[in-house]
């Protein structure tokens, strides 16, 4: 194989920022370097000017009022704020929270930490397909719940979940939606209050933005809803997050929301057109399967497990050339796969086989087309050496085998 | 994660991939892992009959970079050893060899797992007593 660029197809990891989005991002770090509190100079009413047309442009994006944009660090900040604002402001209604077990860490370890402050947490289970059961979240609810929190779409296997449905079960109950919609916003149409949602959490290096920099979105009226500052300080962004603004990480999350309303359903189009064509190709090997409900999916998403090779080395058969992420955590001391795909029934065994293909705006028709080839001789290669395929290929039954776990 | 050259070199270019006759007096199998576990290592020996030397090892392994390059450097080193000396292989010397990060250190151990249980079971088929070795000394 020649030597060429290394191919990106780790996009729910994070994406490359936009050229246009640094070109914006620029003249707030020297030029117009103020701080957008300092209300008593230019520099910082460019700031803050600045700052305010960001939250326009996010807004727009989410179809939201801007004074319904609170700006945080990124999506983990954000998820914290809404779940422990929610359980700290509304302690008087109830103190019962409802998730999912294939939520991100960021969401599931805030309600553990919750959890050792009297909350009471309910997992859902996820289906086969990684949605959540409705009738299970209908009957999860009860007079103390105070909050739902379920993810738009998933991070390892871009399923997304029936946001509208949800949203009605929560209206039904009268109880708090919160949303992770990480990886969703930006990338397909994600409106809160067209859908129901109370609390949306979100980040700029999803969306050809800065790391950094995301947001939590707080619905202002039919519900408005409040939640308890987790940061003290100076009382920005309305008294819900204190810590001076970033600013060129604000004007550059800005812009990339611009670009992602302006050309999200073409780049949806083209990507979905590509993920397809990847799909179809690996697919095509032996023993392989597609992770997650493909009928609700993200466009530029695809989880495959393929049968009997371990994810991480068949990363390593081809990492020099392309990127992707792997659903078998070897490279942490726990030896755990993922938790997302063993949540959806997969067996450990496959979950350690899978992998994670996420393609975005920068991906091309070429690099698919190599990580195709790659990849193919990657599985095969991987094949040739793993004893468990030549047993299976022999017709031996795996699952009569007694393994010595480790 | 980086890994080291010696760890790329083995898994690039694995040796001793293959499979012996399980059912030879002369070879011995070992099968250790678990696919739940994101890892099984198949290694075989071959233990010539005159001279009670390792004539030739074999290796598959489902794993990451690690485990592959961990057996493949085990068959390596076991070929032209006695099964004694092959007892003495200790999983630190595969660790320090491939300068094996501590996450990966498991690799090495069921490496040494792979080797064990592949002299046990050729020990066993021709009905000699195993030998227990403590792992003090050092191989290569």
């Amino acid at each position: 194989m020649e030597k060429r660029r290394l191919i990106y197809l780790d996009n729910n990891a994070t994406t490359p920022c936009d050229p246009r989005v640094v070109e914006a991002m620029i003249p707030f770090f020297f030029e117009k370097h103020g701080n957008a509190a300092s209300r008593s100079h230019q520099f910082g009413w460019e700031a803050e000017e600045a700052v305010d047309y960001a939250r326009e442009q996010i807004a727009q994006l989410i179809g939201a009022d801007e004074k319904e944009i609170i700006f945080t660090s990124g999506a983990t900040e954000a998820n914290n704020l809404a779940i422990k604002g929610v359980f700290e402001m509304y302690a008087r209604k109830g103190n019962h929270i409802i998730t999912a077990e294939t939520e991100h860490k960021a969401v599931l370890d805030t309600c553990k930490h919750l959890e050792k402050l009297g909350a009471e947490v309910t997992y859902l289970k996820v289906k086969e397909d990684g949605q959540v059961d409705l009738a299970e979240l209908d009957a999860a609810i009860k007079p103390g719940t105070i909050l739902v929190s379920i993810m738009w779409a998933n991070n390892e296997t871009g399923v997304i979940q029936p946001m509208r449905e949800i949203a009605q079960i929560c209206e039904k109950h009268g109880v708090l939606f919160h949303s992770d919609a990480t990886q969703a916003v930006g990338k397909i149409p994600t409106n809160p209050r067209e859908v129901g949602i109370h609390l949306m959490s979100f980040t700029g290096h999803k969306m050809y933005g800065p790391k950094g920099v995301g947001a939590l979105y707080v619905s202002r009226k039919n519900p408005r809803v409040k939640v308890t500052a987790q940061m003290d300080g100076g009382g920005h962004e309305r008294g819900m997050r204190s810590g001076t603004l970033n600013v060129p990480g604000i004007v550059g999350f800005g812009k990339a929301a611009e670009i992602a309303r302006l050309e999200m359903a073409q780049d949806a189009e083209r990507v979905s057109k590509l993920r397809d064509k990847l799909e179809n190709a690996l697919t095509k090997l032996e023993e392989t399967k597609v992770n997650g409900n493909i009928q609700s999916r993200m466009p530029h998403v695809s989880n495959i497990s393929f049968k009997h090779v371990e994810g991480e080395g068949l990363m390593m058969t081809f990492n020099q050339n392309i990127a992707v992420s792997s659903g078998s955590a070897c490279t942490s001391a726990s030896l755990e796969p993922s938790y997302v795909l063993v949540g959806m029934g997969l067996g450990d065994d496959l979950a350690h086989s899978s992998i994670r293909f996420s393609l975005g705006r920068f991906t091309t028709e070429e690099e698919v087309d190599y990580a195709i080839e790659a990849v193919t001789n990657g599985v095969n290669h991987m094949r040739d050496l793993s004893p468990i395929w030549e047993m299976y290929k022999d017709g031996v039954d795996l699952t009569k085998i007694e393994w010595s776990a480790h | 994660m980086a890994y080291s050259n010696k760890v790329l070199d083995h898994f690039k270019n694995p040796r001793n991939v293959g499979v012996l006759d399980k059912n030879s007096k002369n070879v011995g199998t070992g099968l250790v892992g678990a696919p739940e576990c994101g890892d099984v290592m198949r290694l075989q020996i071959e233990v010539d009959d005159a001279t009670g030397l390792i004539r030739d090892a074999k290796f598959k392994t489902f794993g990451c970079g690690s485990a592959i390059a961990s057996s493949s450097l085990a068959t390596e080193w076991l070929k032209g050893k006695s099964v004694e000396d092959a007892m003495r292989i200790d999983n630190m010397d595969i660790v320090e060899e491939l300068a094996l990060p501590p996450v990966k250190i498991h690799c090495s151990v069921l490496a040494e797992d792979a080797i064990k249980a592949a002299i046990k079971d050729y020990q066993e088929k021709n009905g000699i007593v195993p030998t227990t070795v403590e792992n003090t000394a050092t191989t290569a």
